[in-house]
């Protein structure tokens, strides 16, 4: 048979069932849809899980949304929100740190015991105590990716061992009380200008003017570059979205006692992660660790290095963690970080959006996360609640966290995209 | 084929405690020139595959570069003489992009942070002088399909310039259109002037892409063939070894006194 084949030279370049975007709003709206849709979640879940949190207690108690309660719920989340950012590190790679909550609590004891009862300097002390964490932290790394001890087991006899560490050095003396006016007491109390309205506006409109300008750059090389950009409408939506939070959380913060610190370091310490995660070849290499072993291994990645390091870097997170902890409770005692203190940073990692599998998440999820806690903590005391129903009700949320966390891995499954 | 092959194995022996897995093998592979290594389960492909690929240095032998004898001991010394390898279980990060698995391991930096912007614009060039297709490379590779995984990889191998690629099965767990897409892939880089080492169980495969067929068995050469000059039978025969036994034999003798 010799009829006229159609010969094809060259194919089309774009796959005719790829499906693509629209022009303007219309098509962000229509992609945001596929992506809900396609278990593409991201954050959204837990953004209107805040919104229904802060309704429902504003509705019981008609003062959750005050400016002093918003100003006192960003403080407390500084502590518990640091551990989550170093347990978002160690689930990246599909792992799990069980020593966190009593690395934190070793931290503050060592810094605290160093600076009140020996006389250290306390910038001294503080460096000293958060050396120790990420030693703690290397030395898991070293038993779980040398030795090949599985992490879980590692980290749970980490757990008790620096808890003990945590009690000796604390002594029988018992509770130190953090110096007054120190480097540890004003970690939590600390407004920056003490109190002036324009830091907290100044924050805004930096941290607003740095997203926009980051946006726009982007395009702009993407563009010269001959590649597929951002429209213009859609980086004005999105500066727009940060724009309106940030302001209104500036103006909420200036009603009461102006910006205070613990927020700005923390938010700071979750942007600076989340750049070293998503911008450098460090963070490329621990996402390719949880994303597949064997493919880092082939691609030249130290991987027990990558391990023992993102294990130095939780246990560090968490140490400092602990320092806030302290600062915010005014002394270090034998029970800081215990309870279920570690409990909740893992849970607030994982309502984030974090990946319990591995190779899928972001730390801002620990700040979103954190904040769902703290919500319905304070809430929850506010309504005069037991602190046996607070239990309940936060081990419901992580379930529902990790169910929507598993099921949307199954149905990007299914649509390709796990 | 003109010219001293790029890869040469002389001699080259291996042996596993009491397994002789290879056993004085020969190979060559010049520029621009597909080797298909074909051979039955156990004849020693993979094994000669990761002398080459620096995994399981040589006992005995010479590996010959360029006309040079080198020493491979490790994967890093063959990446460092330009042999890319493509394993069949390809090795890719599913959560990362298309993207993020071509330059995974030699990321290119700008002010000492990724440069996404070039990576992205590098990979797009790649993929098009290959005339790869896929959706978007900034899809996560769990969002692929087989074939295009597959390409990925191969590309992949391609980011940094080598000299020898050598592709273990790459076809083995593909469909018709993709397994053509890949035996395409092969013939583009054929015409790039790169080496190719061809591992595979597909005859036909073979006799699509490959220049010369190199057949091991039982850990030996036996027997190494222009593709254009000869038939699927004797390939077949010399896999399985069916060219020596009584019968051939017996028939060659016969053959011998009748002349």
């Amino acid at each position: 048979m010799s009829t006229e084949t159609p010969t094809t030279p060259t194919p089309p370049a774009v796959d005719p069932r790829l499906l693509v975007r629209k022009e303007g709003l219309a098509g962000y709206l229509d992609e945001f849809g596929r992506k809900v849709r396609s278990g593409e979640l991201g954050s959204l879940p837990v953004v209107v899980g805040l919104i229904i949190i802060a309704a429902v207690f504003q509705w019981k108690t008609g003062h959750f949304l005050n400016a002093d309660n918003v100003t006192n719920i960003t403080k407390w989340i500084a502590g518990p929100g640091l551990i989550a950012t170093g347990v978002v590190f160690v689930l990246l790679l599909g792992e799990i740190d069980l020593s966190l909550g009593s690395v934190a609590g070793a931290t503050a004891a060592i810094s605290s015991v160093l600076a009140v009862r020996q006389g250290v300097n306390e910038w001294l002390a503080v460096l000293i105590g958060i050396a120790a964490a990420v030693a703690l932290g290397a030395l898991h790394g070293f038993f779980f990716s040398k030795i090949g001890v599985p992490a879980l087991l590692v980290t749970l006899a980490g757990m008790l061992a620096w808890s003990g560490l945590q009690n000796l050095v604390i002594g029988k003396l018992g509770t130190v009380n953090n110096l007054n006016d120190g480097v540890i007491a004003n970690l939590d109390t600390y407004f920056l200008g003490d109190g002036d309205i324009l830091w907290a506006w100044l924050a805004a409109i930096l941290s607003i003017a740095l997203f926009a300008a980051g946006q726009l750059l982007d395009a702009r090389r993407r563009t010269a570059a001959g590649l597929p950009a951002r429209p213009i409408a859609e980086i004005a939506m999105r500066t727009g979205v940060l724009a309106v939070i940030v302001l209104v959380v500036a103006y909420v913060l200036n009603q009461d006692r102006g910006l205070p610190l613990p927020l700005v370091l923390f938010v700071g310490i979750v942007a600076i992660t989340d750049f070293v995660l998503r911008r450098t070849g460090y963070g490329r290499q621990i996402f390719a660790v949880g994303g597949g072993i064997e493919a880092a291994r082939r691609a030249g990645i130290n991987v027990a290095w990558v391990r023992t390091s993102v294990y130095m870097i939780s246990a560090g997170l968490a140490g400092l963690g602990g320092l806030f902890i302290a600062s915010q409770q005014g002394s270090a005692d034998k029970g800081l970080g215990g309870a279920n203190m570690l409990m909740n940073a893992i849970a607030a990692a994982v309502i984030g959006g974090t990946s319990l599998f591995g190779g899928r998440g972001k730390t801002w999820s620990a700040l979103l996360g954190i904040l769902v806690i703290q919500s319905i903590t304070t809430g929850l005391d506010m309504v005069g609640a037991e602190q046996a129903i607070q239990y309940m009700i936060t081990g419901a949320v992580l379930l529902a966290a990790v169910v929507l966390d598993s099921v949307s891995r199954r149905t990007q499954k299914s649509n390709g995209r796990g | 084929m003109t010219g001293a092959p790029v890869l040469a194995l002389r001699g080259v022996s291996k042996r596993f405690g009491a397994v002789q897995a290879l056993t004085d093998v020969q190979l060559e592979v010049h520029a621009g020139e597909v080797v298909a290594l074909v051979g039955d389960n156990g004849a020693g492909k993979s094994t000669l595959v990761k002398t080459i690929a620096g995994v399981h240095p040589i006992d005995e032998g010479v590996i010959e570069w360029e006309g040079k004898p080198v020493s491979i001991g490790r994967p890093h010394d063959a990446q460092a003489l330009g042999i890319a390898t493509v394993y069949q279980d390809l090795a890719l990060c599913d959560n990362l992009d298309v993207v993020g698995n071509l330059f995974l391991g030699r990321e290119l930096k700008r002010f000492g942070t990724l440069d996404e912007v070039a990576m992205e614009k590098r990979a797009r060039e790649l993929l098009d002088t290959l005339s790869i297709r896929i959706p978007s490379v900034r899809i996560p590779i769990a969002g692929l399909s087989g074939g295009q995984r597959q390409v990925v990889a191969i590309a992949r191998a391609l980011v940094g310039d080598p000299k020898i690629v050598i592709l273990d099965e790459p076809t083995a767990a593909l469909g018709v259109e993709q397994t053509a897409q890949v035996l395409d892939l092969v013939e583009r880089l054929r015409e790039r002037g790169l080496g190719v080492i061809l591992i595979s169980h597909n005859m036909a495969d073979v006799k699509a892409v490959a220049d010369t067929v190199a057949v091991l068995r039982l850990g030996r050469n036996n027997g190494s063939f222009e593709v254009a000059t000869t038939s699927h039978e004797e390939i077949i025969s010399a896999i399985t070894g069916a060219t020596d036994n009584a019968v051939t034999r017996r028939q060659a003798r016969i053959a011998e006194d009748a002349k």
